[in-house]
């Protein structure tokens, strides 16, 4: 058995790897897009500075004095607390209460120290006292967020194309048909397909992000075998969403359909390019369901925040259990011709 | 001869078409078995049924009175009508992947040097010409040195020469033992390879026997073939009940020297005429020209 596992696995390497068109692209694509997104975020916006503000109705009246300052971009928020991080990561340059007139600033910051100097010009002649409070942490570029998307992203393509495609042209083309002609059964093929193209997209990952890293030096707080360990599974459930897709279809038209229908939703609701906070509740709930919105959260935890394994159990809980069932799908239904 | 291989009441349907109606028929160890028939006639499927790629409706398949099983799939060869392969790999990758398949195979060069796979044996499997082609999924379908070989439609789209040289490599197969499985459009193909023949049309087998034998049992007379300027149609129609297909009269007899002085008495040239005796093709026409379509 594993014979035969070994034989369709290096058969299927060998083709991808002298496929120079296809293997250029899956390399070159997601640094193009970083590239682009890179450029693309640099910044050119006339609003210098951001500020959270946290007020009711009665509150931001009083604020008025520092609200109308030209160049600086208001995000109202709720709470202060779940916002902290944003100041810490230098999302947002300093987080202003106007309720209790404290405010939170990363020293780190040179904008954080810049609009600190504007809150405490405008209110000089103030009634209240302002509050200082401190927050540490590094800057968080856009470029070090959606890196952990960008791969978990090319993961995505490659798995669901490089599986689901492959196996409709194998059938279109009748490649199946002679294999099922020899001893070979399904599970061995699917096994040696799966295998070939979990270890082909690890290791092109691994030279993205080699690659990224120099040119772009990136955040990764976290583990490096616990990133490899989030995108070995996530790697697996898209290639066995592939296989539910590729299981009896014949025509590469409709597998690209099918195909193009999974991935497009997933690269743009599941949190790759833009947080989904404030989204719609309905679509936060769908982007739950989606493999890639686990794949590119639990990788910017650890990446970002330094995560371990406990913290992001739950997303490797949900890409564990999909990929169970529906490799079970994928081999019940699957056919040969 | 022992029956390798036993089909009984083969049933199979695609929506309304009945493919394979009611098909059985034995096949022997170390002969060489014809499945003959026009185009839709049910053959391929026939031979799919057979080689376990498709699942009959009904009937039964028996390979060395077992079901098909893991054991078939070890022994069994099978060379499709068209088989693509897996691109981007070179002709010694496709031998050695399929030899990885088996328990038992034939070493590789000794298939490389027997098929004359030698001189494109580093090429890419797309870039191979027709009868390369056909010999490299020869070679693939012996590499685990089968018990039975099915050969699909083998040397259609290939040159006469080509042709013989394939019809030459199964006659080899054969003599070192193996059965074969064999269907074709060609009669003289069947005629070359065949120790029996089974003709099918619409789904049914309406002939089965050594191709000799169905020939005896069907003829009794001989053609004798003129040129249409000779034996022109308003005669030859009317006095010879002569056929005429290509430009030539072909009249059909059981009496030569009769018909004969008849063309003579009627001053018809004989410089180009030419007697033969009915062959396969003959026997083909008949019975799925005229029994079944009449």
């Amino acid at each position: 058995m594993w014979n035969r596992i070994y034989a369709l696995f290096v058969a299927r390497n060998t083709e991808f790897f002298r496929d120079r068109s296809s293997l250029a692209w899956s390399v070159l694509l997601p640094v193009l897009i970083i590239f682009v997104f890179a450029y693309a975020f640099t910044d050119d916006n006339p609003q210098k500075f951001k500020v959270g503000i946290v007020a009711s109705t009665n509150s931001i009246m009083a604020t008025q004095n520092f609200t109308s300052t030209r160049f600086i971009q208001f995000i109202e928020f709720e709470e202060v607390k779940p916002n902290l991080k944003k100041v810490e990561r230098h999302q947002i340059d300093l987080l202003f209460d106007a309720n209790s007139f404290s405010y939170w600033i990363n020293q780190t910051s040179p904008n954080g120290y810049i609009v600190e100097k504007l809150l405490i010009a405008a209110f000089t002649n103030a009634p209240q006292q302002l509050q200082q409070n401190i927050v540490e942490g590094d800057e968080v570029r856009y470029l070090d967020w959606v890196i952990p998307g960008v791969l978990a992203m090319n993961i995505m393509w490659g798995a669901l194309f490089g599986i689901g495609y492959v196996i409709v042209r194998y059938r279109k083309f009748g490649v199946l048909k002679r294999l099922r002609a020899t001893p070979v059964t399904a599970l061995e093929f699917l096994t040696a397909q799966v295998i070939s193209r979990l270890w082909i997209m690890l290791a092109v990952n691994v030279v993205i992000f080699i690659g990224m890293d120099l040119v772009f030096d990136f955040r990764m707080h976290g583990s490096y075998l616990n990133l490899f360990i989030v995108f070995t599974l996530g790697c697996i459930c898209l290639i066995c969403c592939g296989l539910v897709v590729a299981a009896r279809i014949s025509s590469e038209e409709v597998a690209n359909g099918l195909l193009n229908l999974l991935s497009w939703p997933m690269m743009f609701l599941s949190g790759v390019w833009f947080s989904l906070e404030g989204a719609h509740p309905l679509m936060q709930k769908f982007a739950l369901v989606l493999p890639l919105t686990h794949v590119t959260e639990a990788a910017r935890e650890i990446m970002i925040d330094g995560a371990g394994l406990v913290q992001i159990a739950d997303h490797l809980l949900v890409l564990g259990l999909s990929s169970v069932v529906l490799l079970v799908i994928g081999a019940w239904i699957f056919r040969w011709e | 001869m022992s029956v390798i291989l036993q089909v009984s009441n083969l049933v199979k349907r695609f929506g309304q078409l009945t493919a394979v109606n009611d098909v059985s028929f034995d096949i022997h160890q170390g002969s060489c078995f014809g499945l003959l028939g026009p185009n839709g006639a049910g053959k391929t499927t026939t031979i799919e049924l057979m080689e376990g790629i498709k699942t009959p409706d009904s009937g039964r398949i028996l390979y060395q009175g077992e079901p098909l099983g893991q054991k078939f799939r070890n022994e069994a060869g099978i060379m499709f009508q068209t088989t693509a392969l897996q691109d981007f790999v070179t002709v010694r990758e496709m031998l050695v992947l399929f030899s990885r398949f088996y328990p038992v195979t034939t070493d590789i060069d000794d298939l490389v040097e027997r098929y004359a796979l030698g001189e494109f044996l580093h090429q890419d499997t797309r870039k191979l010409s027709g009868g390369q082609k056909q010999r490299l999924l020869l070679a693939i379908a012996l590499i685990n040195q089968p018990k039975i070989l099915f050969l699909d439609e083998p040397t259609t789209g290939l040159d006469p020469q080509s042709r013989r040289n394939l019809w030459e490599q199964v006659r080899q197969v054969k003599a070192q033992g193996a059965t074969i499985l064999l269907t074709t459009h060609y009669m003289e193909e069947a005629y070359e390879l065949c120790d029996e023949i089974a003709i099918m049309d619409h789904g049914r087998m309406i002939a089965h026997d050594a191709p000799d034998t169905l020939l005896a049992k069907h003829f009794d007379d001989v053609v004798i073939q003129l040129d249409e300027k000779d034996l022109p149609r308003e005669l030859g129609e009317v006095e010879f009940m002569a056929t005429y297909r290509e430009g030539n009269a072909h009249i059909l007899t059981g009496d030569v020297n009769k018909t004969v002085e008849g063309l003579l008495a009627r001053k018809i040239p004989l410089d180009r005429l030419r007697i033969r005796a009915r062959d396969l093709e003959d026997l083909f026409l008949e019975l799925t020209g005229k029994e079944l379509r009449a």
